[in-house]
């Protein structure tokens, strides 16, 4: 065997290397599909002057369509089968996640154009109690709404959450004979339609053991609906867990028990926090189930245990109901809270979850 | 690999009357046999691991070497449908004697993974200390002492010294599984089973474990699964042969010194084997 010894010249000879980004878009690739977009407007422009297409909305989905389809030709003409095929795939794929965005945008700008009109300071502070029908939208507010809401949904995480959890426990680390039964009728149970949900609790609790309407019987209602998110979500997240370690700890001599408790939860946290997340976005906006269980009413109502209790969904659904503007702005401005309200919570509960642990 | 023309001799041929004494038990296997399901894998296994000495077991894929240290440490029943023959003693006691808790077991017969696997979401030190925590033991003695004096054992204190607060992932592959064998002997395993510790490793990283091996012996028993002839001549005393044909289980052909094993074995598929003429 040669060996080839290589010269190591001395580094402060060497020139710097240049730094490169194989694939980054070069200048000339960005003027390009800006050119390509360039035509896509034009001819969108085009045709929407000499057909009768019209709109706003239709331009922008036509004009996207347009730069898709001429992307596509272009890249055909230009480059080998191979990677055109490969470009073409990219390309159709963004493209579909922007489509897809496309309804989101298009709902939170609506609901931030139209309820900001309706807010104002007050709407925080203020209820609906002395409000008359026809007052302007500046007086009164959803305060006692926002106070239901909070409740309502914070006692349902408190009662779902940990039974979710528990059973993706179940599942996941003691699978045994019943197993199968449980996951089908968790699975089942999140075909449950949500007004049955309140339905049952209506019949069950409100009138059958005479607790009357309150805060917590919609929080069973709503815990009902997202049991079955959060126990599923759970039990996927927690088969991430590589087996390895839950062998690792085993063989240091752990129980069963703590295992799960010191190493497999620990390890599925974040995982177990999208559970509860995903669990609160199947709630956060139930109403059917709200208005045979917390009722609604025009007044704070601070104790969820006893007596009707509004929430944002309750109170959007009875102002968009009435003919009134004023009442109409209110209830977009009530929608625009409830957004608020579970994106504010998703973002704390995404840096509760990334925060790693410091030594 | 060519064993015939150069006989690796064996790092250590000690005798073990004469070995230091440590905490090491004497680990033996009797008449062992294991099935998943109705499939046999091991038949009639019988092993005296003597204590504080290295015991390599070396064969063919899929003769059952991974299932056997499965059975030496009650891994093996965690398996959905398994079953097992046999004894194993510890000492003298029965791992599957009656009221003996698998978690005890496990505790005093610790293991090594083939993967790496340190705790994603504990620090180097955290780590170290995992198993008291999960076994439930207490430490009479300083917890610093402890993790100093585990990864020195391991070969990883030097390293890693300035950064115990890091997380344990956060290593190369090397480095965490020598921080899985601290992990292991921070909590005084009396047998320590490792299942090819070194197959994901770089002969650097090889060797270092290879070394830490050598260190440890002398406070713990050491079996160790390998496919590398090099290793097992290099670091056991005692070396087993299994193997397992087509649909038969696997058995032990061939047991003794290491020395002797590699250069006047007894069987000739051993010689084959350890010639790479087959598996
Ligand atoms: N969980 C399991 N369920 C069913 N069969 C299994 C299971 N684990 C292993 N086996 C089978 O048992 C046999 C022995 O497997 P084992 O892992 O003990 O082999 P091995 O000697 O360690 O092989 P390798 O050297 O490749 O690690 C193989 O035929 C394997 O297919
Ligand atoms: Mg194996």
């Amino acid at each position: 065997m040669t060996v080839t010894t290589v010269p190591s010249p001395n580094p402060a000879s060497l020139p710097t290397p240049t730094r490169r980004r194989p694939q980054a878009i070069t200048p000339a690739e960005g003027v390009r599909i800006a050119g390509v977009a360039g035509v896509a407007v034009i001819l969108t422009a085009l045709v929407f002057l000499a057909t009768p297409l019209s709109g706003a909305f239709g331009s922008v989905v036509f004009a996207f369509a347009a730069f898709v389809a001429l992307e596509v030709v272009d890249v055909s003409l230009r480059l080998d089968p191979q990677a055109a095929k490969d470009r073409t795939a990219t390309i159709l794929i963004t493209g579909s996640a922007g489509v897809a965005l496309v309804p989101l945008g298009f709902i939170v700008w609506y609901v931030v154009s139209k309820g900001i009109g309706g807010m104002h300071p007050g709407f925080f502070t203020k209820t609906l109690e002395e409000v008359g029908p026809l007052d302007p939208a500046s007086a009164g507010g959803a305060e006692h709404a926002i106070i239901g809401s909070v409740e309502q949904v914070g006692l349902a995480s408190l009662i779902a959450t940990p039974l979710g959890i528990l059973t993706a426990v179940y599942l996941s680390e003691y699978p045994g004979r019943l197993t199968r039964v449980v996951r089908f009728f968790v699975d089942s149970m999140s075909g449950i339609p949500s007004v049955v949900a309140g339905l049952f609790i209506y019949t069950l609790w409100v009138v059958r053991l005479e607790k009357g309407f309150s805060g917590l019987a919609a929080a069973m209602a709503l815990s009902v609906l997202m049991l079955p998110t959060v126990a599923r979500t759970a039990e996927e997240m927690l088969k991430l867990v590589p087996d390895g370690l839950r062998e690792s700890s085993l063989a240091l001599g752990a129980p069963k028990w703590r295992t799960v408790t010191s190493i497999v939860l620990p390890t599925a946290r974040s995982g177990l926090i999208t559970a509860g997340i995903l669990g609160v976005a199947r709630i956060a906006g139930e109403t059917a189930p709200l208005l045979m269980t917390a009722f609604g009413t025009d007044s704070v109502n601070v104790n969820p245990t006893k007596g009707a209790q509004s929430s944002l969904p309750l109170f959007v659904y009875q102002r968009v109901r009435n003919a009134v503007p004023s009442q109409v702005a209110r209830g977009w401005a009530g929608a625009l809270v409830l957004i608020l309200l579970v994106l504010t919570l998703f973002t704390v509960a995404r840096l509760f979850g990334r925060v790693r642990k410091a030594a | 690999m060519n064993m015939t023309t150069t006989p690796a001799p064996p790092v250590s041929m000690i005798d073990p009357a004469v070995l230091p004494t440590g905490n090491g038990a004497t680990l033996e296997a009797r008449t062992v046999a294991a099935w998943f399901a109705e499939h046999q894998i091991l038949d009639d296994i019988s092993l005296a691991m003597p204590a504080n000495s290295v015991t390599a077991i070396i064969g063919p894929s899929g003769c059952g070497k991974s299932t056997f240290l499965r059975v030496l440490n009650r891994m093996h029943e965690l398996v959905p449908k398994s079953s097992l023959a046999g004894e194993v003693l510890l000492d003298g006691a029965d791992v599957y004697g009656i009221g003996v808790r698998p978690a005890e077991t496990r505790r005093h017969i610790g293991m090594v993974f083939q993967k790496p696997n340190p705790f994603p979401t504990m620090t180097i030190r955290e780590n170290v200390l995992s198993g008291l925590k999960l076994a439930g033991i207490k430490n009479e003695g300083s917890n610093d002492d402890l993790v100093e004096r585990c990864l020195d054992q391991a070969g990883l204190w030097r390293e890693v010294k300035d950064r115990l607060g890091s997380a344990g992932g956060a290593l190369s592959g090397g480095q965490q599984q020598r921080l899985c064998i601290a992990r292991a002997l921070a909590v005084s395993p009396r047998v320590l089973l490792m299942d090819e510790p070194c197959s994901a490793l770089d002969p650097t990283s090889t060797l270092r474990i290879e070394e830490t091996i050598r260190d440890i012996v002398g406070s713990v028993t050491i079996v160790i699964v390998t496919h590398n002839m090099q290793q097992a001549a290099r670091v056991s005393d005692y070396t087993a042969f299994f193997l397992g044909d087509e649909g038969r289980p696997g058995t032990v052909v061939e047991f003794g010194p290491t020395s002797e094993l590699f250069t006047a074995p007894n069987d000739p598929r051993t010689e084959d084997y350890i010639n790479g003429r087959f598996g």
